[in-house]
């Protein structure tokens, strides 16, 4: 995103949540919040009975202006995590200025404008223009700049076929021509799907929210009940509570600090994940995230960096080092992968090779294919003849050899099969019929993996590590990473199947994938994160996209995940626990004349622990207090909870000891001090 | 030191006992195969109960065949009371009884309560008492057991919960009657009355000629002990001599008021297997009830406050409404026991305890789950249980799990829902009865010890729990329209909706354990389940605390 808020109260989005605050007041927007509701309506009973209170008028007007600025104060906590999203969600639709299209019918080009597009139109693109919706690249290669959605300055390749062939409407071309077939028509694209769920306008409550929004509810009936029957009980003992009195122990008792905070918090989960570069198309999906048991983590470019490394050369006896290292670097001159550059740059450090020119017509390079499994080159010898010169997988080399009338060495393969135990990849190299050795390539493991793996142990999170490699050499790769378990050789499908059974056992599965091929898997998982430099097939299919395309991300998409649920929990126990400290502030007072003897205090005003100064005060200071926590708990609600991995016994143990606990103490601490305030101040 | 003694010898003893109680109840409610001594008694009561236990029953069937049986034995004994008068087994020629009076009583010994607005052994014929009411009282406690052995096939996981007409009888003959018939013996044998004559005269030394009420007592008392029913043979319950003789009569009663609800909760863990789960229960209990027991004992210690400026003895606490053979301890163990566990006998007046005694008793009727009534005190708590995993699983940090089962919505709602009609009943019906002639005109007190009374009666009703804090001339047509209604509704709602939850449970996909999982198991989720317990209680009761027994205690102090 192009624009980051730097802290969490900027000056940009403080005024315009301001004004947001207050539209908010709108009864069909209060009355989804049970809890903010009953404030509200609270608010309004005491405003009406300011006129007839009498003497005690200036104490209702206050009493009434806390009750209107709790209200606000939820509103905007709201606002607030709104806004955040909204600016993200600006500088997006700034990249959707109107555009226009260039629409292939057969061979003719037709301008149109890019909301007329449907499904399956065609569409060209050359440099300089922006992609007007989103589709695979069916024709042609371009670099494409998706800075508008990633952030990221970097250019990427696009083109047909293969895994790279999703463009997003927004981006632009820089550079070639591609042909586009449209896969989602204006409105349902990706960036307008962006643009919605960071507004938070399409929010739906998540099954988990609707849940605890329940049980906020009934607690909120629970406490009218013990309100409103408060008033014949005190008829029966022959004391009148008057209703600005019962509406403050009202609007206390009820959970209002959490139930103010509540879809702050939700949308604030979304945004944290945005903030990394994650979109996810449901909240249901973050909180899915936080419920994760198995993370199916694949092991290129998750676990391992993406490319293989060459560190070492073994050569068959009777072969120099020095020699293999050399046949090694020729063949791997024109060989532009990273293997291949690795096993120059290796000749170089061991024996100071410089990489040669090789040029044609003296050298013939032979590209690796899927079917030969191997590389090489044929150079023109000064001695005459031609050195064909092999490196590759061992059976295909050995191929090689075999067919150019040598025989394999048994001692080659011998050491292959070693480094595959290892976890290393053999690359067997030959020359003619002669082998001359083994490069040893190895997977180079992510620094600091092993203790995140450690970690998601630690809260009870299996990882399994998807690779296609040879079980030997996964085995060995999850053991240095320290993953539970592996999946070697794994097809697509037999990811599926992983993910059938996992789920099979009550267990909840997230993973990462890019191909096409990987989308049923990406769809079967309960959170499938797709990488954006992935096809739109498997964008489609997974309920989050990376838009930074780094797969160990689904490691922060877990804590953000367990983070808002925890927020959520502990902010209701606090909610709750702050109620006892409310009770002992506003019972005495409100009690303080029950069986009273006349011109003395009641036995109730015993109840007093806090020693506040009058009844009225104490009233004022409990509301005081209730709006305020609202405020001060904003940060933490975008923020959201400190998340340390630990065990579930652990996390519970700390959080009821600082919510709970804390919950209880911190209350008795701060009305005691707004008493002294309101007394300082002579508001009462 | 004494009382530490007395308390230590029942609650442990109950303990320990109900240890193999529960290992018993769990073979006798849930047996595992068709085999051996527990397959024939099972094929003997499908033999008795003909085709209706023929059915397996999902949670709404088996639900509907609990209410359906119970509107029957509800029927029945309304029938049995109502034509006394010419029914037999009436020796002492005992008259007909007024009809909202009848009401009341079926309802109250139906919901297993036992609330009595009458006194036995003037109004009741041998007849109503043994076939309406002591029937009641082995059925109604026989249909708590079942609905909680009903709850726990659920929660286990198993969509069928059994057949409600094999499990009542498996719990009123396997369970119930064997337990009575061997304490009922000991009774007996502690001096106790077991008699079918009529009441004895006697001519006193003055000359003067007395009646004598009597009567097949040993047998009533026991099933009222052991059923969580509380409902008396005489008026004055377990205060009267031939209801409760000796010491040692006393001590087997308390004991046998608690030890069928304890064992309920190992049974609940044998059948979910979980007994790790079931020790954390029956900690959070014994916790609970030690405290309650504690306060009620040493608030009793002091002498009434009537006595404050009298030159009296003050070492033997409050001797007042007390049975000077059981001294000030054993009073207020029981009251605490009996309202702890919904049973509602007594063997002191409660409304003669010193102001912050009576409050424990009202407290252990608004939490109604430490141990609670048989079978149905582990249902209580299993609604506690689901809002405490709730809260504390979303502070762990995932969507919260009971048992390998997500709760959610639905399940929420319902608990929640349970929780607000036991608030409501108590909360709206003092309300109601506190500034209508209805509640005031039968007050024998004033100011807040009058509120108490109120507030005591709808307590007892909602929680079915029987006892009453006297000094409320309560056999009104309001009084027993009024709890009559709340009788039956506090009793079915608090099964209805946690069999629902575990219907709703049972259909769910189970999840697997792993160390992010919320443990049910550990001391944590026990000190989570206290403070669940207590904020819900404190939070909902604690304004009416206030201006009932805790204010006549700071009256008192002034």
């Amino acid at each position: 995103m192009t624009t980051r808020p730097a802290s969490l109260f900027a000056r940009e989005l403080l005024l315009p949540a301001l004004v947001d605050a207050l539209r908010k007041l709108h009864p069909r927007t209060m009355l989804k919040n049970p809890v903010m509701a009953v404030t509200l309506l609270g608010a309004v009973l005491t405003t009406v009975a300011i006129p007839t209170s009498g003497a005690e008028w200036g104490f209702v007007l206050q009493l009434g202006l806390w009750l209107w600025f709790t209200v606000l104060f939820a509103n905007f906590a709201e606002a607030m995590a709104e806004g955040r999203g909204k600016a993200q969600a600006n500088a997006l639709r700034r990249t959707r200025a109107e555009t226009h299209a260039r629409r292939l019918v057969g061979v003719r080009e037709d301008r149109v404008v890019a909301t007329e597009l449907r499904k399956g139109d065609l569409v060209v693109c050359e440099a300089g223009d922006t992609i007007p919706a989103d589709g695979d690249v069916v024709e042609g290669i371009a670099s494409v700049d998706e800075s508008a959605i990633t952030g990221e300055s970097a250019p990427v390749i696009r083109e047909s076929g293969g895994d790279r062939c999703a463009v997003s409407g927004g981006t632009r071309v820089l550079s070639d021509r591609i042909v586009v077939r449209v896969s989602a028509e204006r409105g349902q694209g990706f960036l307008d799907r962006m643009i919605a769920l960071v507004e938070g306008a399409r929010r739906q409550k998540t099954p988990n929210e609707v849940a605890l929004t329940v049980l906020l509810a009934a607690l909120t009936l629970i406490f009218l009940l013990v309100c409103v029957t408060l008033r014949p009980f005190g008829g029966y003992a022959g004391t009148h509570f008057s209703t600005p009195a019962l509406i403050a122990l009202l609007v206390c008792l009820i959970p209002t600090t959490i139930g103010a905070l509540l879809s702050a918090i939700g949308i604030s989960g979304i945004d944290r994940l945005v903030r990394r570069n994650v979109i996810a198309t449901s909240g249901r999906a973050v909180e899915a995230a936080g419920d994760v048991d198995v993370l199916l983590l694949d092991k290129t470019g998750t676990i391992t960096l993406g490319n293989r490394n060459a560190t070492a050369s073994v050569p068959v006896p009777g072969t120099s080092a020095e020699e293999l290292a050399d046949a090694a670097q020729l063949a791997s001159l024109a060989d532009q992968t990273p293997e291949g550059r690795s096993i120059v740059v290796l000749a170089k450090q061991l024996f100071r090779l410089r990489g040669r020119e090789l040029a044609e017509p003296h050298a013939k390079f032979v590209p690796f294919t899927a079917r030969s499994r191997m590389s090489g080159v044929d150079i023109d010898s000064p001695k005459g003849g031609v050195r064909r010169i092999r490196k590759g997988a061992p059976e295909a080399v050995n191929g090689f050899v075999t067919a150019s009338g040598g025989r394999p060495d048994p001692r080659a393969e011998a050491t292959a099969e070693e480094i595959s135990r290892a976890g290393g990849t053999p690359l067997l190299v030959a020359e003619g019929k002669r082998t001359l050795g083994i490069i040893h390539l190895k997977d180079v493991v992510k620094g600091g993996i092993q203790e995140r793996f450690a970690h998601l142990r630690r809260v009870g999170i299996r990882t399994v590590m998807i690779t296609g490699d040879n079980p030997l050499t996964a085995a060995a790769i999850a053991a240095e990473a320290g993953v539970d378990s592996f999946l070697a050789e794994a097809t697509p499908e037999m990811k599926l199947q992983r993910i059938r059974e996992e789920q099979a056992a009550g267990r909840l599965v997230a993973m990462t994938g890019d191909g096409t091929n990987d989308a049923p898997a990406l769809a079967q998982a309960d959170v499938g994160v797709a990488m954006n430099t992935g096809t739109q097939a498997a964008r489609e299919a997974g309920n989050m996209v990376d838009l930074d395309s780094n797969p160990t991300k689904l490691l922060d998409i877990v804590e953000i995940g367990k983070q808002l649920i925890m927020t959520r929990g502990s902010l209701t126990t606090f909610s709750l626990a702050n109620d006892v400290a409310k009770y002992f502030a506003i019972l005495p007072a409100m009690f303080a004349g029950v069986y009273a003897a006349e011109g003395q205090p009641g036995p109730l005003a015993a109840l007093d622990v806090m020693g506040l100064h009058s009844p009225q005060s104490a009233i004022l200071s409990a509301v005081v207090f209730n709006a305020l926590i609202i405020i001060a708990l904003i940060p933490l609600a975008l923020r959201g909870v400190a998340y340390r991995p630990a065990p579930a016994a652990v996390v519970l143990r700390r959080n009821l000891l600082v919510y709970g606990a804390g919950g209880v103490i911190a209350p008795f601490a701060g009305i005691k001090l707004l008493d002294l305030v309101l007394t300082g101040l002579h508001l009462v | 030191m004494d009382a530490i003694l007395l308390i230590t010898l029942i609650v442990g003893g109950c303990a320990a006992l109900s240890w193999p109680l529960g290992r018993y109840m769990r073979w006798a409610m849930d047996p595992s195969g068709t085999e051996g001594l527990a397959g024939w008694f099972d094929r003997l009561f499908r033999a008795l109960g003909g085709p209706l236990t023929r059915e397996a029953q999902g949670w709404k069937a088996y639900l509907f065949a609990l209410l359906a049986c119970n509107a029957v034995m509800f029927v029945l004994s309304f029938g049995f009371m109502a034509l006394q008068q010419w029914l037999p087994l009436n020796p002492d020629g005992k008259e007909a009884l007024e009809g909202s009076l009848i009401f009341n009583t079926v309802a109250s010994f139906t919901s297993n309560t036992n609330l009595q607005h009458y006194s036995g052994e003037v109004s009741m014929s041998y007849g109503s008492q043994l076939f309406a009411l002591m029937w009641l009282q082995f059925v109604s406690a026989a249909t708590g057991i079942a609905a909680l052995a009903a709850m726990a096939r659920g929660l286990a996981g198993r969509s069928v919960f059994g057949n409600f007409f094999v499990d009542v009888q498996r719990a009123t003959f396997l369970v119930l009657l064997p337990l009575a018939i061997v304490v009922a013996t000991l009774m007996v044998l502690g001096g106790m009355p077991m008699t079918m004559l009529g009441a004895a005269k006697a001519t006193t030394l003055e000359g003067i000629e007395q009646v004598i009420a009597r009567g097949p007592v040993a047998a009533f008392l026991t099933i009222k002990q052991l059923g969580t029913n509380g409902g008396g043979y005489f008026g004055p319950n377990s205060t009267q001599p031939f209801e409760n003789p000796t010491f040692w009569t006393n001590i087997l009663s308390c004991s046998a008021i608690l030890i069928v609800p304890m064992a309920s909760v190992w049974m609940f863990g044998r059948i979910v297997g979980g007994m790790r789960h079931a020790t954390i229960l029956f900690a959070v209990m014994m916790a609970l009830l030690l405290a309650k027991v504690g306060m009620a004992v040493a608030c009793e210690s002091a002498p009434t406050q009537a006595f404050s400026s009298l030159p009296v003895e003050r070492e033997c606490g409050n001797l007042e409404g007390k049975e000077l053979r059981f001294g000030s301890a054993a009073g207020p163990l029981w009251a605490v026991l009996t309202t702890c566990t919904s049973n509602g006998s007594v063997n002191c007046m409660h409304d003669s305890l010193n102001p912050l005694t009576g409050l424990v008793p009202m407290v252990g009727m608004w939490l109604n789950a430490t141990y609670g009534g048989v079978g149905v005190g582990m249902i209580n708590m299993f609604i506690y249980i689901v809002l405490a995993v709730f809260v504390a699983g979303m502070m762990v940090g995932r969507t919260p799990e009971y048992l390998n089962r997500r709760i959610e919505m639905r399940e929420v709602k319902l608990a929640v829902l349970a929780l607000f009609a036991h608030a409501l009943l108590i909360l709206a019906g003092t309300a109601l009865f506190a500034v209508t002639p209805w509640g005031t005109a039968t007050l024998n007190n004033v100011g807040a010890h009058g509120f108490s009374e109120i507030l005591y009666e709808f307590s007892s009703a909602t929680a079915n729990n029987g006892s009453g804090f006297e000094g409320l001339g309560d056999n009104t047509v309001p009084w027993n329209i009024a709890t009559g209604m709340v009788m039956l509704l506090a009793r079915y709602i608090p099964i209805l909706l946690p069999l629902a939850i575990a219907g709703s449970l049972a259909r769910k996909r189970p999840t697997a354990l792993s160390a992010g999982t919320l443990a049910v198991e550990t001391p944590t989720f026990g000190v989570m389940l206290i403070a669940t317990i207590l904020f819900l209680g404190a939070l909902t009761f604690f304004p009416a605390a206030a201006l009932g027994p805790v204010a006549e205690h700071l009256q008192f102090m002034k």
